[in-house]
């Protein structure tokens, strides 16, 4: 596989960083979702989402070694 | 909205329930079976080797690997500790959510490194890699103290969760001449001795019956108690309604608390993976590959996670009343299901503390051995020799947390594990850095690291005993209130670097 594009995708590594260690981006109640005030749903969401960006990432090193 | 005082719900106390009572043993006398015949499970040719005893064979695929990390470090004081803080204070509990989150791009990116060096040398613990590095004893020595210091009180933690389930099937109290709190003493006993006999491979047999009915029992909980008490709106309604009433708490982060939210997270993400718990977890699987694909599935632990912190706030919307904190989970299954689900769930918390307990104190063991006994007493030790050692420690390690729990106030475990935290975070210039950069060298991280210890350790000393946070002066009249441990980090790295530039590697001399 192409070296850079593999690079590339380590660096979808950054967005959980950045989704969650700014909480005044998501300490609100609204938009609400099935219950979940917005604070507690956006949270929850960014974990499927990091373990796609993580499998994404996986997919471009696993052949390194 | 004004609460009648005759109608306010009396404060939960336990009572003895035979069928909880019958599930819990069931299940307790299962993984004792199968702690002892772990021995035999993936049978080595001999256990006598610190490899096999103390990390499995370096054998565990993406499976086994998923359930002993897994069970290892999502454990029972977790499943007891979280929602109780979430019960108590709010959204400020939650911040392990957004910590189990950003662990795994940093177990992602570094622990296939750390794996593949102490694959190829052989080596057991964080400070063998440490030394194999640097060729530093002094570096050597004090990874692997901290290492231990900062285990034992986490130890001592899986034994408070295992008391709030003891107290919740209406056992505790019971004394048996000098010995406080039996059960305990027992079901830890036991523990040892399985642990003594099997190594890692016990926890990780076990982790597999742990892990499947954490997930049950949460999987149910967060199904049908919303189910009983309106609906997730009305849980938060709820819990919202009490906050206020409190006048403490919230169901949003209050304004000061943002910045010690996240680097509360950061923080603890970054030092989750320096215990020698998790690090055992991840020398014993098989190859980085395994490390990578689990970096993937572990979130699926993390779901779990913050569905368990949503169980604080379902005993405020069940209206149950807690005596202490720690309480809130077993109550909330006392008062919401029947006996013997309860006892399921309290089985499934209990054996949550048999897992960790047991890799924490193989991962103590293993540094004592590598890195005090092979180096300092005696060097020619043998592998078999070193796993002889390491058994006698893991014993030591556990009686010691056990007589913590059972004769010192829990509060000093307690604030034992908040300096630990503290502590094992600066470790990680010295382990990590030399992955990526020959610049360091042992002076500049051993420097680097005192100031992290010992100023972490005096801003974490208050007037009203020990605290995670500290107030910085920026960012707003009441300053910036920010997690020690990361501050202590900052200062680590600084002082290393400036260290480092000062004493200047001469140049080599032209040979």
């Amino acid at each position: 596989m192409d070296r850079r594009k593999s690079r590339a995708a380590l660096w979808l590594l950054l967005i959980p960083y950045v989704g969650l260690l700014y909480p005044a981006f998501y300490n609100h109640l609204e938009p609400r979702l099935w219950g979940f005030p917005f604070f507690y749903w956006y949270q929850l969401a960014f974990v499927p989402i990091t373990a796609l960006l993580t499998y994404i990432a996986y997919r471009s090193v696993r052949d390194d070694d | 909205m004004t609460t009648d005082p005759a109608a306010a719900p009396a404060v939960w106390t336990p009572t003895l329930n035979y069928s909880a009572l019958a599930v819990f043993l069931f299940f307790f006398l299962l993984v004792t079976v199968m702690g002892f015949v772990a021995a035999r499970w993936r049978k080595p040719e001999t256990l006598a080797h610190i490899d096999e005893w103390g990390l499995g064979g370096r054998n565990f695929g993406t499976w086994i690997t998923w359930f002993l990390v897994g069970g290892d470090f999502y454990t029972a004081y977790t499943v007891i500790a979280v929602p109780a803080l979430v019960y108590a204070v709010g959204a400020y509990g939650f911040f392990a959510l957004p910590y189990t989150i950003v662990v795994y791009p940093f177990v992602f990116l570094v622990m296939p490194l750390l794996w593949k060096k102490a694959k190829e040398m052989n080596y057991v613990t964080s400070a063998d890699i440490v030394h194999g590095k640097y060729n530093s004893r002094a570096l050597e020595l004090v990874v692997a103290i901290t290492g231990v210091v900062a285990t034992m009180p986490y130890i001592a933690l899986q034994l408070i969760g295992m008391e709030a389930v003891i107290k919740a099937l209406g056992l505790s109290g019971i004394s048996v001449g000098p010995i406080h709190n039996f059960p305990l003493t027992i079901a830890f006993l036991i523990l040892a001795f399985y642990t003594y006999s099997s190594g890692l491979r016990a926890p990780a047999l076990i982790a597999f019956v742990k892990d499947i009915m954490i997930y049950i029992v949460v999987i149910v909980a967060v199904i049908v108690v919303p189910m009983k008490l309106g609906g997730y709106g009305a849980v938060f309604d709820k819990a919202g309604a009490d906050f206020a009433a409190a006048g403490k708490g919230g169901l949003l982060l209050g304004g000061n608390q943002m910045a010690a939210y996240a680097t509360l997270a950061l923080g603890s993400a970054l030092a989750a993976f320096m215990y020698p718990h998790t690090l055992t977890g991840i020398f014993a699987s098989n190859s980085a590959n395994t490390i990578r694909k689990n970096a993937v599935l572990l979130p699926a632990y993390t779901l779990l996670l913050g569905l368990i912190a949503m169980l604080g706030y379902m005993g405020h919307a069940a209206g149950i009343k807690v005596a202490a904190n720690n309480d809130i989970v077993p109550a909330l299954f006392d008062t919401l299901f029947s006996g013997w689900f309860a006892g399921f769930a309290y089985a499934a918390i209990g054996i949550g503390a048999l897992v960790p307990a047991a890799v924490m104190s193989i991962g103590a063991a293993n540094l004592f051995t590598r890195n005090f006994w092979k180096a300092y007493v005696n060097p020619q030790v043998t592998p078999a020799g070193e796993a002889a050692v390491a058994k006698v420690t893991s014993l030591v390690v556990k009686v010691g947390a056990l007589l913590v729990i059972v004769y010192l106030p829990t509060k000093f475990a307690l604030d034992l594990q908040l300096l630990g935290g503290i502590w094992i975070l600066q470790t990680l210039p010295a382990l990590v850095f030399g992955l990526y950069t020959n610049w360091f060298r042992a002076p500049g991280l051993l420097a680097g690291w005192a100031v992290g210890f010992v100023g972490g350790s005096w801003m974490a000393w208050g007037p009203e005993g020990l605290k995670p946070l500290q107030a910085l002066p920026f960012g707003g009249p009441a300053g910036t209130t920010v997690y020690i441990g990361l501050i202590a980090l900052v200062l680590n790295v600084a002082v290393a670097i400036a260290v480092n530039l000062v004493t200047a590697r001469r140049p080599v001399a032209a040979a």
